[in-house]
């Protein structure tokens, strides 16, 4: 009997009125999902099958409850998918996407990367000072992250810390351009993701059996060996998550590009914002926004899955 | 750009605010102006004298006031965009007619500019000027002597020619991420109508942009004044007002940063703040009492001495500081007027074709 059975199982055998009971406990997150998913989601859907126009609010039809069932109607014939035909036809929308995909996976890949070392050394450290380690990673939310992205323009541009740093120690003799280039938006979102890659990390590495290091060790398996064959796939989880965490958010990132990035940045959010604000076209931007929405959903649905799969094998 | 995402929590603060003003049954205005606009005492001295309280909030681009007040409700009684974006939302229906019975102090008003502004909104019916300026060059005077050996900029060929933008390349240049101030200016300085774009302007504009635009260090409508004042970058296309504050920063800071304002021979475009009250304002009484206060001469020079904006009241000029009034960069003379140039809303086709053209000339594609 697989362990979905089994349960099903246990909530028949607690009797009628706890079933109903935790029916009801179920409707409680789908209610929630419904009303700040589900419904905003159609409204957003709704503006990208209309069209612009010079009114409040700047589109057309706009559904106004009072004129009943027939307006509504009326309304719904006027909607068309012209706006989705509209970005197949300029490439720019395509390029945006591939170049918020491309940044923000290789942001993903570079956080794991520096991220890794981290949980793997707070969870190997002495049981006390592990609480302050976890402290100091999530330390940083304390301050505003508009400012802590702002800080790094002053470390990062030609006469600020970083260069005077370098040119001082004659590492270098000229100040590095770093600052409004594809490095420093790197640099922003592994900086400012890391806890969300770190956090997953450390809690399936802090929960693994170092015994089954040691018994490798005794079995004559080198330690970078062991790492490979028992740690990392033991982490596997975690780093999903991890990569899941930042890589969502970083696709759809405007602060960081439009603070740090240089002009030719080309990403998603920004041609969002564009579409939304300077050319005023809601349509089209709620279009961009679906899409978006559609993209992203893969690697969300992927997650739930390896979630999913993580409990189980976690009971 | 970044306050985008502060404004989100400005405008909780802000409905909430108004929420518990409602409640209280006290009098109350909501006013939604740019960042670095106005003498904050003004606000104080308006609420002593009239017991209205200022909800004072701030946006930087006329684009999130546009689209708070297209999606209504914003809750604002007094908001200032500019003319050209002011013109549409009339037509979309975005405001409501000055009460001018209310607003005594209109006479106070200068006639050169509300004819100028009558373009926007004939008979100047929704709105009155609060600050106007132009689009300039805004400069690091030693560090331009030092690339291109030059006293003074004179004319927008520096920043649109290849050639001097490559010796300035290294000393840094941004360009106002706008391009509904940088299209008209390029189309003028190419000696075209600045208010045509018919697709063959906007691909000379283009073409000319492309060439100089691997020497823009960055295409930015705010981070400038910084930029300038800390000598990080030494030219910028920017807002008069906004280089003088960068200025007035470097002089504060004796780093021995020196910047200059130019208004180009070839002619500037000219834009007006407006202040209107939205069709949905809660407090209209108030929101015409806070105009009709920022109309008083004194009141409105002290704004324009704290912020070095030439102002839209002719009575206020005795009670500017000299050297504002004296300076033709803030209030032109005759000859530098008549190269002033206005230009119109654009249709929403127009503005697509516009947008477009300028995230090819900013991101390359």
């Amino acid at each position: 009997m697989t362990d979905a059975a089994m349960s099903t199982t246990a909530v028949k055998a607690g009797g009628p009125v706890n079933a109903v009971l935790n029916r009801l406990v179920i409707i409680v997150p789908y209610l929630w999902l419904l009303f700040f998913f589900l419904v905003p989601f159609l409204i957003v859907f709704k503006i990208s099958l209309s069209q612009t126009a010079i009114a409040m609010p700047p589109y057309t039809p706009s559904f106004d409850l009072s004129e009943g069932i027939g307006g509504l109607l009326s309304g719904l014939k006027e909607l068309s998918f012209d706006n989705y035909v509209w970005l197949t036809q300029d490439p720019l929308y395509f390029n945006a996407y591939v170049s918020s995909v491309v940044i923000a996976a290789v942001s993903t890949l570079l956080t794991l990367l520096v991220g890794y070392p981290i949980a793997y050394g707070m969870a190997r450290a002495p049981t006390t000072i592990r609480p302050t380690l976890l402290m100091l990673v999530i330390l940083p939310f304390w301050t505003s992250f508009l400012i802590r992205v702002y800080a790094w323009i002053g470390i990062l541009k030609p006469e600020g810390l970083l260069n005077q740093v370098l040119l001082a120690t004659g590492i270098i003799s000229e100040p590095l351009i770093i600052l409004n280039t594809y490095t420093a938006i790197f640099i922003g979102i592994v900086y400012s993701y890391l806890p969300f890659m770190v956090l997953p990390l450390y809690s399936a590495l802090e929960k693994m059996d170092y015994s089954l290091i040691e018994a490798a060790e005794d079995l004559g398996c080198p330690p970078i060996m062991a790492f490979w064959k028992i740690t990392f796939p033991l982490s596997i989880p975690g780093v999903v998550a991890g990569c899941l965490l930042v890589f969502i958010p970083a696709v759809g990132e405007f602060v960081i590009p439009d603070l740090l990035g240089g002009s030719q940045t080309l990403m998603i959010g920004k041609t969002l914002w564009n579409e939304f604000f300077a050319n005023r076209d809601w349509p089209v931007s709620s279009a961009v926004a679906v899409i978006l929405l559609l993209i992203l959903i893969v690697p969300i649905v992927f997650f739930q899955q390896a979630q999913a799969k993580a409990q189980e094998q976690g009971r | 750009m970044f306050p985008h995402a502060l404004r989100l929590t400005a405008a909780t603060a802000l409905a909430s605010f108004i929420a518990f003003g409602a409640q209280a049954q006290e009098k109350v205005v909501n006013v939604f102006n740019w960042s670095d606009y106005i003498d904050s005492s003004i606000l104080d001295d308006f609420t002593k004298e009239t017991g209205i309280k200022v909800v004072y909030d701030v946006f930087d681009s006329n684009e999130i006031l546009e689209t708070k007040l297209l999606a209504g409700g914003s809750g604002y009684d007094v908001v200032v965009p500019t003319a050209n974006f002011l013109s549409r939302q009339i037509q979309a229906g975005v405001f409501q007619k000055l009460d001018k019975s209310k607003l005594p102090n209109l006479v106070n008003t200068w006639d050169v500019i509300n004819e100028r502004t009558a373009k926007y909104d004939p008979g100047n019916e929704y709105a009155t000027d609060y600050m106007w300026g132009t689009v300039g060059i805004g400069y690091n005077v030693d560090k331009v002597k030092a690339a291109l050996g030059i006293d003074k900029i004179d004319s927008w060929d520096t920043v649109f020619n290849p050639d001097s933008m490559a010796k300035l390349k290294d000393c840094g240049v941004y360009f106002l991420d706008s391009p509904t101030d940088v299209i008209p200016t390029a189309l003028k300085f190419l000696g075209l109508d600045p208010e045509d774009n018919s697709p063959d302007n906007l691909q000379k504009v283009e073409d000319m942009l492309l060439k100089v635009r691997p020497f823009v260090r960055k295409f930015h409508s705010s981070e400038y004044i910084n930029a300038l004042a800390n000598g990080d970058i030494c030219v910028a296309i920017g807002w008069s007002g906004d280089v003088f504050q960068a200025r007035d920063r470097a002089e504060e800071a004796k780093a021995g940063v020196n910047i200059a304002y130019s208004v180009p021979k070839e002619g500037a475009e000219m834009w007006f703040d407006m202040l209107a009250i939205p069709a949905d304002a809660p407090h209209v009484d108030e929101a015409h009492a806070f105009i009709n206060y920022l109309l008083k001469p004194e009141v409105i020079a002290k704004a324009s001495n704290a912020v070095f904006y030439a102002n839209g009241n002719k009575a206020s000029q005795q009670f500017v500081d000299k050297a504002i009034l004296d300076d033709p960069a803030v209030y032109p003379d005759e000859t530098t007027m008549k190269n002033l140039f206005t230009v119109g809303a654009l249709d929403p086709k127009t503005q697509r074709n516009v947008t477009r053209m300028w995230t090819k000339v900013v991101t390359g594609q």
